[in-house]
């Protein structure tokens, strides 16, 4: 028996590593198989992702959409909520973004924080359908989040390629305003201020799930709704209030894209972003800090790849493949922790 | 008469805890032994490693006069010891039969001979008088018949020692009387029995002999004819031990509670409490009794606004809250132990002090402005209710998962009590809490009465009812039959009652009350 720490838990962090740690040495095994030596591939991936500052950039801008991806997954996790739908609230909060960046004209004081706003509340709202729908009418989050996903797609799919085309050849939207667009930080790297943002909201997070009234309702409900409905607490309400905010995180993804890398919305820009919002928060055990340091972990591996693959005759699959080792891991401790839960109790 | 068990000094270390200390136990053939303590005494740790689920640190078991090492439960079963546990090991869509010959299935070439394991299911149950369909499915079976199941099937590996790891505490009276005859007839067969509970009453009822643990060491065994309950509760709790709460008169003052022809109905549109009028008034417990599933979860989940009313009112004071929100009720002046701590009364893995401000985390000074929350006052809160209601170990960043059942129960009725509710209830308070936690609940729901609220108590146990209430209503079928003050409530009575006979039926036609009186 312990005690389960709330504020940073540092046990916690073992498990994840280990995790890590076996995904690496499989990994190795198959660098060996293809000939190479695994401290050589690892040693670029290492040089090339955190090796300099630049390199630390680079993999901070893979990682920022992915910070605000797996703090979404998380946040609704801990009010009990699986939210696939991280995929489709970014669509939405992103094209909330770049309509608000190419229909107006306004100071950049205004404008930059306007458009972010929107984001939110574009992946809030898409969130709340979902929320709605479980809360009122008991439809399962993961089937209307999945469906939800499909709807968010073809809509901006849509939009982008018919009223909001820019009138090129490429299913693309025009530019935004530059006053609408965040400022790079290390140029010519892309990362942008979108990285301070997904700090901010990182902490954001951890005071609104751990420092408030409605944080103790959130988790209450994800650990126990009967026990939260006895004490007084709305569980439909809190519901919809954990979608929306889940949204709200997935939507500035969504607004990282727009308005810090593409500067326009590209059909299907996102590379899965939603989805590997799942891992992240998986590996980050749904903690907000544990979520930062997974997502710069997946930053890594990705700026890390493609030299990998350039400079070796390992393939940048690989590291996919290490991606997908490390969540298996994670997902395997689980089922271990359950295994040894079920016999403490019998 | 020939020992068939003997387990000498076994001595079983987990992690933090010490759960066996040297530990003797024997048993002898066709006995009843029962093995009692308070929860985490390391009783069931003690069988647990008799049954092979647990590896023991030291001591020695000898089965038949034969030392043996037993490291799985195969072994303990060809050894022909068998166990019951709390919570069954049974596949609901399966038979009967089909539960029982599981894992020894009675074949024909590949396929099951079906009518060959009825058949000897049959004999079986008929042996030992434990009657049962062997071709229905579990899913079917109440828990008692359920739990017969269990016996038979480790009575189907030849079981000759039958260890039952706290058989009553899910059963209901008259189950636990049904069990109590199983356990006569397995006994007048020949199988020796060990038999571990908590209550006190069933040791005295069914065993020949006792053996009492107190945190890890036997304290000693007795024969039961020679012991009472005084002397088991002094040994299980290791001070004197009061059974019944002293309490004084009840002084009762205006109605607080007004129930007013209330209907409830489960989500199946089942009537579950059929148009029950009933009144509490401050200063004085209302006890209700009745067999569990008679409407007493549903009655009280209504008043408490978490179960819809179907129709009548329902009064707090001179407010009319049918159709209030729980939270609302609660600010009324309304304080629920809830009859289920783990699923509706606690968060277990929230911290003591985080499960100390359910219900009133919204409000000052537990949530301050912009619904920041005040750390400091809710562990101060804590720190204040943990020391006053004794909850061990006094540690307010615990998670109350860690506490023992006692503990947890403990938190709940700090949490719901220290608000002085005007309307307090309690749905089964003590069930699977240790005496010396009984004893401790039973004051505080007297000190609450006799500060002027008005108590409604739901209990399974007679003697709580008995010992706590000053007037007692019997609820049988959604209704209230009776309600007597309780110099007229006696055990038999309320049983009678509980069972469904008439008030106008019991003794000579001495009638002393009933639902048209409220």
């Amino acid at each position: 028996m312990q005690s389960r720490i709330k504020a940073f838990p540092w046990q916690e962090l073992l498990l994840p590593l280990a995790a890590v740690v076996l995904a690496l040495l499989i990994g190795s095994v198959l660098i060996l198989y293809v000939g190479e030596n695994p401290l050589t591939a690892y040693g670029i991936l290492f040089r090339e992702s955190l090796g300099s500052v630049r390199n630390i950039a680079t993999t901070l801008q893979r990682a920022t959409p992915l910070m605000f991806t797996g703090l979404a997954v998380a946040f609704a996790f801990r009010a009990g909520l699986f939210n696939i739908g991280a995929e489709g609230q970014l669509y939405l909060g992103a094209f909330a973004a770049v309509w608000v960046g190419i229909s107006f004209n306004l100071p950049r004081i205004i404008h930059l924080p306007l458009a972010i706003i929107a984001s939110m509340v574009g992946g809030a709202l898409w969130a709340s359908i979902a929320g709605f729908l479980k809360a009122k009418l008991g439809v399962h989050e993961v089937i209307n989040t999945i469906m939800l996903n499909f709807i968010a797609l073809f809509l901006t799919d849509w939009l982008v390629t018919g009223p909001f085309h820019g009138g090129s050849w490429v299913p693309e939207t025009v530019r935004i305003s530059p006053t609408a667009a965040l400022s790079r930080i290390y140029p010519p790297t892309r990362l942008t201020t979108a990285v301070y943002l997904a700090l901010v909201a990182a902490l954001v997070v951890y005071i609104i799930l751990w420092k408030t009234k409605r944080g103790y309702e959130l988790r209450a409900v994800g650990l126990n709704p009967s026990a939260a409905e006895y004490g007084g607490i709305n569980v439909p309400r809190n519901t919809i209030i954990a979608m929306a905010i889940s949204g709200a995180l997935a939507g500035l993804a969504g607004a990282e894209q727009i308005l810090g890398l593409n500067n326009r919305f590209i059909v299907r820009f996102s590379s899965d972003l939603g989805f590997m919002g799942i891992a992240v928060a998986l590996l980050g055990k749904n903690h907000p800090a544990g979520v930062i340091l997974a997502a710069v972990l997946f930053g890594a591996l990705q700026t890390g790849s493609a030299a990998m693959d350039r400079l070796t005759a390992v393939p940048r699959e690989l590291i996919t493949v290490i991606q997908g080792l490390i969540i298996f891991f994670v997902a395997a401790e689980f089922l271990i922790r359950r295994i040894l839960r079920l016999k403490e109790e019998a | 008469m020939a020992k068939v068990l003997e387990m000498r000094a076994i001595t079983k270390q987990f992690p933090r805890v010490l759960a066996n200390d040297k530990v003797d136990f024997d048993l002898e053939q066709g006995e009843i032994h029962a093995l009692v303590g308070e929860n985490g005494s390391g009783k069931s740790t003690l069988m647990s490693i008799l049954y092979g689920l647990y590896q023991k640190d030291g001591g020695e078991i000898i089965v038949r006069g034969q030392p043996v090492e037993i490291t799985e439960p195969r072994q303990a079963i060809d050894l022909k010891i068998g166990m019951v546990f709390q919570h069954f090991m049974l596949i609901e869509p399966l038979t009967v039969a089909e539960n029982i010959v599981l894992g020894s299935e009675i074949r024909k070439g590949p396929f099951l001979n079906h009518k060959k394991m009825v058949a000897e299911v049959e004999r079986l149950s008929q042996e030992y008088g434990l009657q049962i369909d062997p071709e229905a499915r579990i899913a079917d079976l109440s828990v008692g018949l359920q739990q017969r199941v269990e016996i038979l099937k480790a009575l189907y590996r030849g079981a000759e020692i039958l260890v039952l790891d706290e058989p009553t505490a899910v059963l209901t009276p008259q189950e636990v009387e049904d069990l109590f005859q199983v356990l006569r007839t397995l006994k007048s067969k020949g199988t020796s029995i060990v038999f571990i509970t908590h209550k006190i009453k069933e040791v005295l009822a069914v065993s020949d002999r006792v053996s009492v643990l107190r945190r890890g060491k036997k304290v000693g065994t007795k024969l039961t004819k020679d012991t009472n309950e005084q002397e088991l509760a002094e040994m299980m709790v290791g001070r004197v031990v009061l059974l019944r709460v002293e309490k004084g008169p009840a002084n009762p003052g205006p109605e607080v509670l007004r129930l007013d022809g209330v209907t409830v109905k489960d989500q199946f549109g089942q009537v579950k409490v059929n148009n029950v009028s009933l009144s509490v008034r401050r200063g004085e417990v209302l006890g209700i009794a009745g067999v569990e599933g008679n409407g007493q979860s549903e009655l009280v989940e209504a008043i408490a606004g978490l179960r819809k009313v179907a129709g009548g009112r329902i009064y707090l004071g001179d407010q009319d809250i049918t159709g209030w929100s729980p939270l609302r009720i609660r600010k009324a002046g309304f304080g629920f132990v809830p009859e289920d701590r783990h699923r509706r009364g606690l968060i277990l893995d929230y911290s003591v002090a985080d499960n100390l401000i359910l219900g009133i985390h919204g409000s000052r000074p537990f949530a301050g402005t912009a619904g920041i929350r005040n750390q400091g006052k809710i562990m101060e809160h804590a720190e204040e209710l943990i020391e006053k209601y004794d909850v061990r170990p006094p540690v307010a960043a615990q998670a109350v998962r860690n506490l023992s059942g006692g503990n947890q129960q403990k938190v709940v009725v700090a949490r719901e009590f220290a608000q002085n509710p005007d309307l307090l209830i309690c749905s089964q308070p003590t069930r699977g809490v240790d005496v010396g936690a009984i004893e401790f609940i039973h004051q505080q729901v007297i000190a609450q009465r006799d500060q002027g609220a008005a108590v409604l108590l739901v209990s399974a146990e007679l003697d709580e009812v008995l010992s706590l209430s000053d007037r007692v209503a019997v609820m049988y079928n959604g209704e209230i039959v009776s309600v007597m003050p309780i110099e007229e409530a006696t055990e038999h009575k309320l049983g009678f009652l509980m069972l469904g006979g008439h008030p106008e039926e019991y003794g000579a036609g001495e009638v002393s009350g009933n639902a048209e009186q409220n």
